[in-house]
């Protein structure tokens, strides 16, 4: 019991101390290598990442952009697999302390049988997961009280074209946080935000929402990082990470230097 | 073959999308029945399907066939339709769709290509800008449609993820309609994708067992058939075959899938023998996957056939065995093509061949009437017969 308790509140305990400028990062499960993901994870948590946001691969990952779509591929092409990826984060939990949400579509995790995997999650010290293709209304129907008995968070994606009665619908389902992706699009990094970005981002504010906000989708600099922490408790940066992983023949120096360069001071 | 309120044939369907698309999916859903049941949408489908497509498509009593397989076999002419196939039948409608919604851009899939010219063409009739993602394997295996698409001003662009076939050029249209939800329609090809999308083209494809029902009435006095024939590869020119005869159980109802190069070579797309249930494309129905629910890629020589899925009404169809399905490899289909070819004088799309090969898989009573569905015509598939040379 004390095990769900603690856990139940990482995403929560983080969001409570820390009210503004969290960085999550995201990265995709066995790669660029099939073992890095215990690795990858320290490194962005010794180097200042307040979340661990690890993806899933999956063969078909239509809200993703290129960058993550062939990290998924490579991934997969190194053998991963949703058991092999629980082992990972088991031991990766027993190393931070940072919340871990896997983000993942919905076709491995229903093979899985989503008990099982809602127990496997839990049991490997998962904190909340993200789903982009299960949809509300299967997840409160079908889902929400093995998510919950288990003490995982589910995070709703929102976007500009979000209803204001779907946001306050998602917003009293929703426990942890709430991703607030920051323009129509795909995953994929991009340049500065955009006046209508900006407006929509005012609107979230000024809604209250009972869930603190990350911003993600197209965060790769300094400059959107900042501006996305104005308007929430903090973003999500992605693409921007797996583009470096991949070039980097030194993870120990650049994952320190990208985290740095976004976020502290 | 009525989905139920929230998007289901049984235990498949459903809407497994992305929030970004609830919006646009949300539209199609709640105004799709109504705009379509409107008297000036009803009035502008039915005058192009009669003078833009060229239906009623004929149901042409094939006698050398019915000869060589003692029954009296029937292939319902969709090959005629204009652009070679039936899949225009549902580009015409979601296009009028698509004006209802105010939409100014389309945007679809295609593996054949056929769907991809279907749509071009109602795009080019309704002056609306469209971009069709293919798979760059299937660009090369289907070049004359490609053409055809860019002639009629669409621009096609080549998927290069995964198998570079259908399922990844569905990947790109959804991909695409995330970026560009507002003033974009995405008039999927076939029987699949999130609720509505199974419904409303399994309607706009009835128009296909309309007919059947009122030319086998005038033919024989009723308008039962005692089997239907169509290949599934998303399963709409089946779906439109169907459609008017999955309540009357005295009729047979056939899918044949492609088996490619035997269902168990590990190169084979027939979902019903290799699938379990999963989530692909916006629905729950039956997939071929991995145990770890990785999607495997499909193989057919027919390359509108080789998708790892079905729609979920062929899911549900099969589940409670109401449509029996069966399969044909790339060899029966071709060797079906040209018999077909010789017997009758028309040459299938290599799609509807499989249909034709499930001739030869069952056994009929000599007074058994017996439609094949012919979706499409093989103009597309020539060099693919060339190279398949024994003709
Ligand atoms: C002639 C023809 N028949 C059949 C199909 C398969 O599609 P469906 O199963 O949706 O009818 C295609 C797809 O491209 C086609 O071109």
């Amino acid at each position: 019991m004390e095990v769900i308790d603690q856990k139940e509140n990482r995403i929560n305990a983080l969001f409570k101390k820390n009210k503004k400028g969290l960085l999550s990062v995201y990265y995709t499960a066995g790669f660029p290598m099939r073992d890095d993901t215990v690795r990858i994870g320290k490194l962005l948590e010794a180097s200042g990442a307040d979340i661990l946001e690890i993806g899933v691969p999956f063969s078909d990952p239509v809200a993703d952009g290129s960058v993550i779509q062939a990290s998924n591929k490579a991934a997969l092409d190194n053998g991963m697999t949703l058991r092999l990826l629980l082992d990972q984060v088991s031991e990766l939990r027993n190393r931070v302390k940072a919340p871990i949400i896997l983000m993942g579509y919905f076709n491995p995790i229903f093979q899985f049988g989503v008990k099982a995997f809602c127990e496997a999650a839990a049991a490997a010290g998962v904190d909340g997961l993200i789903i982009p293709d299960l949809p509300l209304l299967e997840y409160q129907e079908m889902y929400k009280a093995t998510f919950e008995a288990n003490g995982l968070q589910n995070i709703f994606l929102i976007s500009p074209t979000t209803s204001e009665e779907r946001i306050r619908t998602i917003d009293s389902v929703s426990n942890g946080f709430i991703y607030a992706v920051s323009s129509s699009s795909t995953t994929g990094a991009k340049k500065d935000f955009s006046k209508d970005q900006r407006s929509y981002f005012e609107r979230l504010q000024k809604m209250k929402l009972k869930n603190p906000l990350l911003i993600g989708f197209g965060i790769s600099n300094r400059e959107a990082f900042t501006a996305a922490c104005k308007y929430s408790a903090g973003a999500i940066v992605g693409s921007a990470f797996i583009s470096m992983l991949k070039k980097s023949d030194n993870m120990e120096e650049d994952i320190p230097e990208f985290v740095n360069a976004l976020k502290n001071s | 073959m009525q989905v139920d309120e929230r998007g289901y044939y049984g235990q498949f369907g459903g809407a497994f999308i992305p929030e970004m698309l609830y919006p646009n999916v949300e539209e199609l859903r709640t105004t799709y029945r109504s705009i379509m049941e409107r008297q000036s949408f009803k009035k502008e489908f039915d005058g192009l399907l009669k003078t833009f497509v060229g239906r009623p498509t004929p149901l042409y009593l094939a006698s050398r066939l019915s000869e060589k397989y003692k029954a009296k076999v029937y292939l319902k002419r969709e090959d005629l339709c204009h652009t070679g196939a039936h899949k225009v039948n549902n580009t015409v409608g979601q296009i009028i769709l698509a004006k209802h919604l105010g939409k100014s851009k389309i945007i679809a899939e295609t593996g054949a290509g056929q769907h991809g010219v279907a749509t071009a063409t109602v795009c080019a009739l309704m002056g609306m800008e469209c971009i069709v993602y293919m798979g760059k394997l299937d660009m090369e295996r289907q070049k004359p449609n490609v053409e055809r698409m860019k002639i009629l001003g669409a621009a096609v662009i080549p998927s290069l993820s995964g198998s570079m076939t259908l399922k990844d050029a569905t990947n790109e249209a959804m991909r695409h309609w995330i970026s560009h939800p507002e003033d974009t329609h995405y008039i999927i090809g076939s029987v699949v994708g999130p609720h509505p999308y199974p419904d409303m083209v399994a309607r706009f494809q009835s128009v296909i067992s309309k007919e059947i029902r009122s030319q086998l009435t005038e033919e024989q006095g009723n308008p039962y058939p005692d089997y239907v024939i169509a290949c599934v590869g998303g399963g709409s020119n089946a779906a439109g075959a169907f459609y008017h005869f999955v309540e009357e159980q005295h009729v047979n109802l056939i899918g044949v899938e492609a088996a490619g190069k035997g269902v168990d070579t590990g190169e084979s797309a027939a979902t019903t023998v290799l699938g379990k249930p999963g989530v692909l494309h916006g629905s729950k129905t039956l997939l071929m996957q991995t145990a770890d629910g990785q999607v495997i890629e499909p193989y057919s020589i027919s390359a509108g056939l080789d998708y790892p899925g079905i729609g979920p009404m062929h899911a549900h169809l099969f589940d409670v065995g109401r449509v029996r399905f069966l399969n044909a490899t790339d060899e029966e289909a071709m060797n079906a093509g040209i018999a077909l070819s010789r017997l009758e004088g028309i040459i299938p799309a290599i799609e509807s061949a499989h249909a034709v090969a499930a001739l030869d898989k069952l056994t009929f009573d000599t007074e058994d009437v017996v439609v094949i569905n012919l979706s499409g015509r093989g103009d597309k598939d020539l060099e693919t017969y060339i190279r398949w040379g024994k003709y």
